[in-house]
């Protein structure tokens, strides 16, 4: 009987982790919290680098292509920008209305 | 929940909203930190756009013996300007992740401000005259013909209207590969500590060149990185020991005496996990994205993402109080992963001793009194800014029937988000920073 009313109601944790899981299967497949904490050191506009796209093309001759977007945890010379990864303009700096 | 009324229990009223009242919110407007000053006289506010303003509390009014002073604007400046990385094409954010300010020694005030990489030193000064009757120079500034001048004068100081002049007297640079999270001043009033994801440094306030590295977690091979450092804070009074979190759930206590290089910790504070609950979430919801020393020292607060935890110094193994704060998140954490709120890094702040506040979603704030474990939701909205009308306490029905008054789980905003409050050192006055909007709340005086 115990086991029966524990699959019954899951935790709410665990429910909407099945929820996510049923969304995305890919999710979860590398180690633990490897690609938020890569994702994190890295957060930051980027812009494009004729460096990073030569040393990209240069790794290319021995891997697949890769999408856009996809590798994008690694620094330099292996993630090829595309037109869509470059950045708005910055608005110009004006003084704050919390002192208006 | 904590109703009005009652003992001891502050009643809190709207005092003062500041910022632009359209719901259209320039980046740069975004308010990324809150910080009174160590009397309270003066609280401070970055933004995303780099700038720094500072408000001044207005000296008490005889005549108006029913509130505390107003804070109006006393400076207002560009602290840090956007950059580039040319190694790694990165973009260097202007945003102001932390202020602290220097405790007061002379008739200037010093801040300590930083963005993702460098920090920088502020000399806030007053000038109220200015020397006038100069023999070589006109008023206006320029330079008299000498072969004119037939006599000679002595100049004198002359009042003049009061000008507030914000200069930057160091800049701490070039110490951080990854994004400064925390800064913070030690008790010694000379050295201070900044915080990346990885690397704790530990700098003079006199010497710009040279910097410590006191925590180094980076591993030798990335593809093992496991945590990172969330915030880090120095002991309130014992100037050789600091805590800094992780993205784990862990606090770890350092001493300098012990080793240049604290890599190994005096104390891990972790309170063990059920291994039943686990789940894709647990970890992310258990990296703490703020802790705060109580002022005594003896204990510190943690802010994770559904909840504040009390830690007495002595006792490792689990903090001595949980108060949850949005518990109702719980089942809504697929969501809040897909919009990315699951990120969200709310900070708490301590009145002191007994009660503490850290921000929600839907522009609520919350309140946790330590002694009567009461707890209160209330609301940073233009709606309420009539001055000394008791603020109304929210409540969020989870589940069930709603109640009147009550504000549903699916009703909530999660784009109001108070991520930042600061409460003045020694009064019931607390800043609550939305959005783009600074609100100043005081206890209702009689």
């Amino acid at each position: 009987q115990d086991t029966q009313e524990k699959e019954k109601t899951l935790p709410p944790e665990r429910a909407e982790e099945a929820k996510l899981k049923a969304k995305y299967p890919n999710l979860g497949q590398k180690p633990g919290g490897s690609d938020f904490l890569m994702k994190r050191l890295q957060k930051g506009q980027k812009y494009f680098d004729s460096g990073d796209y030569n040393m990209a093309k240069a790794k290319m001759k021995n891997k697949q292509l890769p999408s856009a977007g996809s590798d994008k945890n690694l620094v330099t010379g292996d993630h090829i920008p595309t037109p869509q990864d470059l950045p708005q303009r910055k608005s110009s700096l004006v003084t704050s209305k919390l002192a208006g | 929940f904590l109703g009005a009324g009652g003992g001891n229990d502050i009643q809190w009223c709207f005092s003062q909203v500041k910022g632009a009242v359209d719901d259209d919110v320039a980046e740069a407007d975004i308010i990324s930190t809150v910080e009174f000053n160590h009397s309270g006289e003066l609280l401070a506010t970055g933004d995303k756009g780099g700038r720094v303003v500072i408000f001044q509390q207005e000296q008490e009014n005889k005549t108006q013996s029913h509130s505390r002073g107003e804070y109006n604007v006393y400076s207002t400046f560009q602290s840090h300007e956007p950059e580039f990385d040319y190694l790694k094409s990165l973009e260097i954010e202007e945003k102001i992740n932390k202020i602290r300010w220097l405790p007061q020694k002379n008739a200037a005030q010093f801040l300590l401000s930083t963005n993702d990489k460098t920090i920088k030193l502020w000399k806030i000064s007053e000038r109220d005259k200015r020397p006038e009757g100069y023999n070589l120079k006109e008023e206006d500034g320029r330079y008299r013909d000498p072969t004119t001048v037939t006599t000679l004068r002595v100049p004198v100081f002359r009042p003049m209207d009061l000008m507030v002049e914000a200069s930057p007297r160091r800049i701490f640079a070039n110490a951080h590969t990854y994004h400064i999270n925390s800064i913070s001043i030690n008790s010694d009033y000379e050295t201070y500590l900044s915080a990346d994801d990885l690397r704790i440094n530990l700098w003079h306030l006199e010497i710009t060149d040279r910097s410590f590295n006191i925590v180094d977690i980076k591993p030798a091979n990335m593809e093992e990185l496991t945590e990172v450092i969330t915030a880090a804070e120095f002991h309130p009074n014992s100037c050789s020991t600091f805590v800094y979190s992780s993205s784990k759930g862990t606090i770890r206590l350092c001493d300098m005496r012990a080793s240049a290089l604290c890599d190994r910790h005096s104390k891990l504070f972790e309170e063990p996990e059920d291994p039943s609950n686990r789940s894709f979430f647990s970890e992310i919801i258990s990296s703490i994205s703020d802790v705060k020393f109580s002022h005594s020292g003896r204990y510190m607060m943690t802010r994770d993402y559904l909840s504040v935890k009390i830690w007495d110094l002595n006792m490792e193994n689990r903090p001595v109080e949980t108060y949850q704060v949005h518990e109702y998140l719980r089942s809504k954490l697929c969501s809040l992963y897909e919009n990315d709120c699951i990120f969200d890094k709310f900070e708490c702040c301590w009145n002191g001793l007994d009660i503490v506040m850290t921000g929600s979603y839907n522009n609520f704030f919350r309140m946790f009194d330590r002694n009567t474990k009461r707890d209160v939701t209330l609301e940073a909205s233009r709606e309420n800014n009539k001055p000394r009308t008791v603020l109304k306490p929210r409540k969020v029905c989870a589940s069930g029937k709603r109640k009147k008054d009550e504000i549903s789980v699916d009703s909530l905003d999660f784009n109001k988000k108070i991520l930042h409050t600061a409460w003045h050192p020694k009064e019931n006055i607390i800043a609550v920073a939305t959005t783009n909007n600074l609100y100043i709340f005081q206890d209702k005086m009689n």
